[in-house]
C-alpha cells in the first residue's frame, strides 16, 4: 500500500523558508497572507491492511519522520 | 604519582568532519581521545566523557541529527549519560543530542536561511557546570560558529523552566545572535548537568595561531571534570 506523510512546522514555530517563499510570491504579485513550508514523505508499505498501515505510519512519525516538539503530521493512505 | 590522562572518546558518524579537530584539541588539553566509529556498540574502557563532534552526519537528511541518533554507539552514549557520564555535543553533536532526547529543545534552520561561519561572542551564564568551570560567570568568550541549522527552539514554558534550573549555560552576547535562537541560547545543559550541547565550536578556538583560544576554557573544563570522574570510579 502507498501512503504519503505530510510534515508541517507547528504553528508558532519560526519558518524562515516559508517566509522567503511568501515574500517571493508577493513579489510576483500574488496576494498571499502566509506560506509555510513542510516536507512530504512517500512510503510504500508491505501491508494492504489500512488499519495496520496507519498504526505503522504513526509509529514511523513518532520515532523518526517528525520531531514532535516542532512538527505535526498528517497521513494520507493511498487506494489499495 | 602521575595522573593518567582521562579518556574522552570522540564519536565519528558518516559525515562528521570536526572529529579530528576535537580530538586534537582535547589531546592538547591533556585528554586521551580515541575516535570511535558509530557502529561500535560500546565505549572504550575507562571512558570518562564523550564528545559528539560537528559535521553533517547522514548528510543532514530528514532533520539534522535525526538519523545519527539511531547509531549503535548512541545506545551506549544514552546509557552512559543515564549513569551520569559527561557528554558534550558540538554543533551537529548538539543536534544529535536534542534529537535523541538527551537535551531539551530542537535546532531549526537559521532565521537568515544563510550558513553562518564566523567568530561570535557568547556569554557564560553559569560557571557551575562541568563544561564551564574554567570560565568566570558573565565572561564573554569569542568562539566561531559554522552552521546552517543553529536556530535553537523551545516554547516559552520550556525556556522559562530551563532558565529557572540554570540550564542555559551559554548565550550569544547582546546583538550577536547569528541564527535566531530563542532567548539567544547558544548552549544548554540537561537537568542533571552532565550533558551539554552548544552550536559554537570550542575545538576551533584552542590555538592562538588561529585567533581566539577561548574554546580551551570549555574543553579544558570538560577535561578537568573528566579527570575527576575518572579518579573516582562510580
Amino acid at each position: 500500500m502507498r501512503a504519503t506523510v505530510l510534515v508541517r512546522p507547528k504553528p508558532g514555530i519560526l519558518d524562515p523558508e516559508g517566509q522567503a517563499v511568501e515574500g517571493s510570491l508577493r513579489h510576483l504579485g500574488f496576494d498571499v497572507a502566509e506560506t509555510r513550508v513542510g516536507r512530504l514523505v512517500d512510503v510504500e508499505l508491505a501491508t494492504e491492511d489500512r488499519a495496520e498501515a496507519l498504526a505503522e505510519l504513526e509509529r514511523m512519525c513518532e520515532q523518526l519522520l517528525t520531531n514532535p516538539l516542532i512538527e505535526s503530521y498528517t497521513i494520507e493512505l493511498g487506494p489499495t | 604519582m602521575s595522573i593518567p590522562a582521562p579518556v574522552i572518546p570522540v564519536l565519528v558518524f558518516p559525515g562528521s568532519n570536526d572529529d579530528r579537530d576535537a580530538q586534537r584539541a582535547l589531546e592538547l588539553l591533556g585528554a586521551e581521545s580515541p575516535r570511535v566509529w558509530h557502529t561500535d556498540e560500546r565505549l572504550p574502557a575507562a571512558t570518562a566523557a564523550v564528545v559528539l563532534p560537528g559535521g553533517f552526519s547522514y548528510g543532514d537528511y530528514l532533520r539534522c541529527g535525526a538519523i545519527a541518533r539511531f547509531s549503535p554507539v548512541m545506545q551506549a552514549v544514552s546509557a552512559f549519560a543515564a549513569d551520569g557520564g559527561l557528554v558534550l555535543g558540538i554543533c551537529n553533536g548538539f543536534q544529535i543530542l536534542t534529537e535523541a532526547g538527551l537535551l531539551p529543545g530542537a535546532l531549526r534552520p537559521n532565521d537568515s536561511l544563510s550558513f553562518v561561519c564566523r567568530d561570535v561572542a557568547v556569554r557564560v551564564e553559569t560557571s557551575e557546570s562541568a563544561f564551564t568551570s574554567r570560565c568566570d560567570h558573565g565572561r564573554e568568550l569569542t568562539i566561531p560558529v559554522k552552521h546552517g541549522d543553529g536556530c535553537w527552539f523551545a516554547d516559552d514554558a520550556l525556556l522559562e523552566e530551563l532558565d529557572a534550573n540554570g540550564q542555559i549555560a551559554l548565550r550569544y552576547a547582546d546583538g550577536a545572535n547569528p541564527n535566531g535562537s530563542v532567548g539567544d541560547v547558544a548552549g544548554v545543559l540537561n537537568r542533571d548537568g552532565n550533558v551539554f550541547g552548544l552550536m559554537p565550536h570550542p575545538e576551533h578556538a584552542v590555538d592562538a595561531l588561529l585567533g581566539s583560544t577561548d574554546g580551551a576554557l570549555i574543553l579544558g573544563s570538560l577535561v578537568d571534570a573528566a579527570r575527576l570522574s575518572a579518579a573516582v570510579p562510580v
